[in-house]
């Protein structure tokens, strides 16, 4: 009896053996994909010696995966792609605050969550992009313009399920209300070119190829495409210059509520926001660094400096659902 | 006595169908709260269009793959044509392309920026307009020719295990080759070709990928969008719930017009039976290659293009792990799968109850939902387990009281098996269908019985339908990517893990690497597995 009671727990302490965490690890659930997160752990192991182990998904299921593993979690954080995800996760009570002078001091406070519980790593302004052969930058304004009839058949949008076009839509929510926010996101459906697409990938080169003369995107999209090709006869506009402002989302991390190693999590926050960290993200996706000290890369900074919309990037979480249930009324599909 | 021997069957299919109850019962669960206001919405903007679209595309998927798949079950199992030989192993290669990569694919080659129609805009000026491809029919065309493999692939088994004492005597009572089609061979074959357009048709339901790249609306679209978008899990298995009845609809509509099924005769022909010639050969080459091209040629050229533009600069070592870790999952949950779902097919067979019907159908349902909402149901019911058994268990015993099922390999592969146990129950079941129950009679009245009769009567009968199940679930499994997303233990990326990640960023061009990669470590098994049929059957 005692024996066999001591094969069990020694069966247990083995199988569970693997299972036990070394003290100088982070582990990330991620919703930014591998090449676009891991060169910035690896530069962190190589200069710590900490390891970063990781998965990538989908914000959603991996939420879902912290929430359910609960006090038993493994995870220490989660980097998503969407400031309205993170204020989701705030809402779903899976975050915890981080109190550290070293972030507050690296990102404006337009970037971060109000209570702590999570601060954007990289912006990702979303902008118009037009055709250089059948478009003027003087025809161009604002996003409202848009829906003006002189662009009908010209446009080209994104899915209204990418959560990029959600938080954009609760932006305008924010700013003009939903009546108005609605003709003017009707609007945008009755100038569509053709049906919206799949990515933003796709948009910019319909707008290339002729079949539309704007669309709406993500800056690094262009960045990537203009790289490959500079031949493209499409072209980045600033829109809203004269008011609120280009609209800029970000990607951002907040940390787990039942972190195992959440002194280690925090101190690797706290290093991705500083100069070294922001720079790779600068580079390997041209996005825009969060800390502002930190210069844009070189294709980046040929676009030129534009005017960023001010308003707190939570709002994008708080009006997700009823952006979605505009975008549904409008026909946007 | 029967009955005893009937009773045995029980335990085991019930264990294994509440493996696949845990996460069933997570969509049950989350019937006790319904948010009116989701449902309200969805029922006033989306609905109709959602569900009228997903009906099309059921009726055009069903139609297709049954004309496609046995069409070319056919010609390639029971007439001779110029080039039969490699168009009969050929045609089952498209099966190794993911869903979601032949509509990446489509899309990019055909879309209005993509090079065929830049090109024609080329010769033929800018005002040139043609046909849309993201559209109806191109959506049902994509998933038609990547789900008409298990219609082919299955009708083919049957036809050829017919035997050719059946056909020929439909000839010589003077049958057409038509007429003998339509009388003995289809009849004789139904119960596989039903088998093929259900797995087809549960794929269609299902599938979220290959309709994101076109944007097409289905009703799966519904339950992502409640989801990622109303951040409502509950709403979102709620709809998946439902979903799942109409599949359960499906399948029952399936076995009832399927009727008694016939036993077939188990001596393999030997030699085509119909000689075409003329335009006849020419006709049947032409409709062959013309599925091969379209479903298999094409798009691995548009891969190879875009691989030699973009994915090699992405080609390092780390395409060895990914490429190891694909296999081995893979292979294994092959292995087990088709193990579980041969004990059900036997369980079903020598314990023919109401009770024991309903047990398998259990067990088969996993594949009816869409991955992501079955990944997370079985994530959340691994997740309590872990936290209420587990966890309590290992910290009685002094461990160190650490959730061990989630984020484990053997989570992973549990998941493979609840999702894809239809996948080999379905061939496995109709090659026992075609054993005649007279056979193990008479063995067992010679006093063979037990572990001897499987090995030496079920078994050799039972090859060619083991295989194609063990096939099927192999390349389902390296196409899959919900689970595998977000039940992988750290550090096991598969090739499509790096296929989604990909293809979220719009990068199809760097997605040829993994993609291309993926088809061809699906395509070992494919072509092994055709040598040795083909060996078979001469």
């Amino acid at each position: 009896m005692q024996a066999d009671k001591k094969i069990l727990a020694a069966l247990a302490l083995t199988t569970l053996a693997g299972t036990v965490q070394a003290a100088d690890e982070v582990v990330v659930y991620s919703s930014r994909i591998d090449e676009l997160i891991k060169p910035v752990f690896d530069r962190y192991t190589a200069k710590t010696g900490v390891q970063v182990k990781f998965i990538t998904d989908k914000e959603a299921p991996l939420m879902q995966r912290i929430k359910a593993e609960g006090e038993n979690g493994v995870a220490d954080l989660l980097i998503t792609v969407d400031a309205g995800n993170l204020w989701q996760a705030e809402q779903m009570g899976i975050l915890q605050p981080i109190e550290s002078k070293v972030i507050d001091a690296n990102i404006p406070p337009q970037y971060r969550s109000s209570s702590h519980a999570w601060t954007g790593l990289s912006l990702r302004a979303r902008t118009i992009v037009y055709s250089t052969d059948r478009v003027k930058p003087e025809e161009l304004s604002t996003y409202e313009a848009l829906a003006e009839p002189n662009w009908e058949a010209r446009l080209c949008l994104r899915s209204s399920k990418k959560v990029y076009n959600q938080s954009l839509t609760a932006t305008l929510l924010e700013a003009h209300g939903a009546e108005k926010t609605e003709a003017i996101v009707k609007g945008w459906v009755n100038n569509l070119a053709t049906d919206p697409f799949a990515d933003d990938n796709a948009v910019i080169l319909a707008v290339d190829a002729g079949q539309c003369d704007v669309g709406i995107v993500n800056t690094y999209y262009y960045g990537r495409l203009h790289q490959e090709n500079p031949g493209l006869r499409a072209k980045l506009f600033w829109p809203n210059q004269a008011d609120r402002g280009v609209h800029v989302n970000l990607s951002g991390v907040g940390l787990t509520k039942h972190a195992p190693h959440a002194e280690a999590a925090k101190k690797l926050v706290e290093w991705m926001t500083t100069p070294e960290a922001q720079g790779l993200f600068a580079e390997i996706n041209q996005e825009y660094p969060a800390n502002p000290q930190v210069a844009p890369s070189k294709e980046v900074a040929a676009w030129g400096s534009f005017k960023a919309d001010t308003i707190p990037v939570e709002v994008a979480g708080k009006r997700q659902a009823e952006a979605i249930r505009l975008m549904d009324r409008a026909g946007w599909n | 006595m029967a009955h005893s021997a009937q009773r045995r069957w029980y335990p085991l299919a019930a264990t294994i169908a509440a493996l696949v109850l845990l996460p069933l019962s997570v969509l049950l669960l989350s019937w006790s709260e319904v948010d009116g206001e989701i449902w309200r919405h969805l029922w006033d903007t989306q609905m109709s269009r959602l569900l009228g679209n997903t009906l099309t595309l059921v009726l055009g998927v069903g139609v297709g793959v049954s004309l496609l798949g046995v069409s070319l079950a056919w010609l390639t199992a029971l007439c001779e044509f110029p080039g039969r030989k490699w168009l009969d192993w050929a045609l089952m290669l498209p099966f190794a392309i993911p869903a979601y990569v032949l509509a990446f694919v489509f899309v990019g080659l055909l879309d209005f920026s993509g090079p065929v129609q830049s090109l024609l805009r080329e010769w033929f000026g800018s005002g040139l307009r043609l046909p849309r491809v993201r559209s109806t029919g191109g959506v049902i065309l994509v998933l038609v020719l990547v789900f008409y493999p298990y219609v082919y692939l299955l009708a083919r088994t049957a036809f050829l295990a017919q035997g050719r004492g059946l056909m020929e005597a439909a000839r010589v009572l003077g049958l057409s080759p038509w007429q003998a089609f339509w009388k003995v061979a289809l009849p004789v074959a139904r119960p596989a070709i039903g088998a093929g357009v259900a797995l087809a048709l549960m794929e269609t339901l299902a599938d979220f990928g290959a309709v994101a790249v076109f944007n097409f609306d289905t009703f799966t679209t519904a339950i992502y969008k409640t989801w990622y978008g109303f951040y409502s899990l509950s709403g979102a298995t709620q709809l998946a719930s439902l979903l799942l009845l109409a599949v359960m609809l499906l399948l029952y509509g399936e076995r009832r017009a399927r009727g008694a099924s016939r036993p077939g005769n188990e001596r393999a022909r030997t030699a085509a039976l119909y000689q075409l010639r003329g335009g006849r050969a020419l006709a049947a080459c032409a409709w062959c290659g013309l599925v091969f091209l379209c479903a298999f040629v094409v798009p691995v050229l548009q891969l190879l293009a875009w691989f030699w533009q973009r994915g090699r600069f992405d080609l390092d070592e780390r395409y060895v792990g990914l490429i190891l870790h694909t296999l081995y999952l893979g292979a294994l949950a092959a292995l087990i799968t088709v193990a579980l779902a041969m004990l059900l097919a036997f369980a079903r067979r020598l314990a023919p109850t109401r009770r024991m019907q309903a047990l398998v159908g259990l067990a088969n349902l996993g594949y009816a939902l869409p991955g992501s909402v079955l990944a997370v149901s079985i994530m959340l019911a691994f997740s309590y387990l872990d936290n209420h058994l587990v966890i309590p268990l290992s910290a009685s015993l002094g461990g160190a009281g650490k959730p061990l099922l989630l984020g484990s390999l053997g989570a992973l592969l549990l998941a493979y098996l609840i999702r894809f146990m239809a996948v080999a129950h379905g061939p496995l079941e109709s090659s026992l269908a075609r054993i005649r129950p007279s056979l193990p009679e008479a063995s067992r009245s010679l006093g063979v019985g037990g572990v001897t009769l499987f090995r030496r009567v079920y078994l050799p009968l039972l090859v060619p339908g083991t295989l194609s199940a063990a096939l099927l679930v192999f390349v389902d499994v390296l196409k899959e990517m919900p689970a595998t997303l977000l039940m992988r233990p750290f550090g096991w990326d598969t090739l499509s893990v790096r296929v989604f990640e990909m293809t979220s960023e719009g990068e199809w061009a760097r997605a040829a690497l993994p993609a291309l990669t993926l088809v061809l470590v699906g395509l070992l098994p494919v072509i092994g597995l055709i040598r040795r049929s083909a060996r078979r059957y001469g």
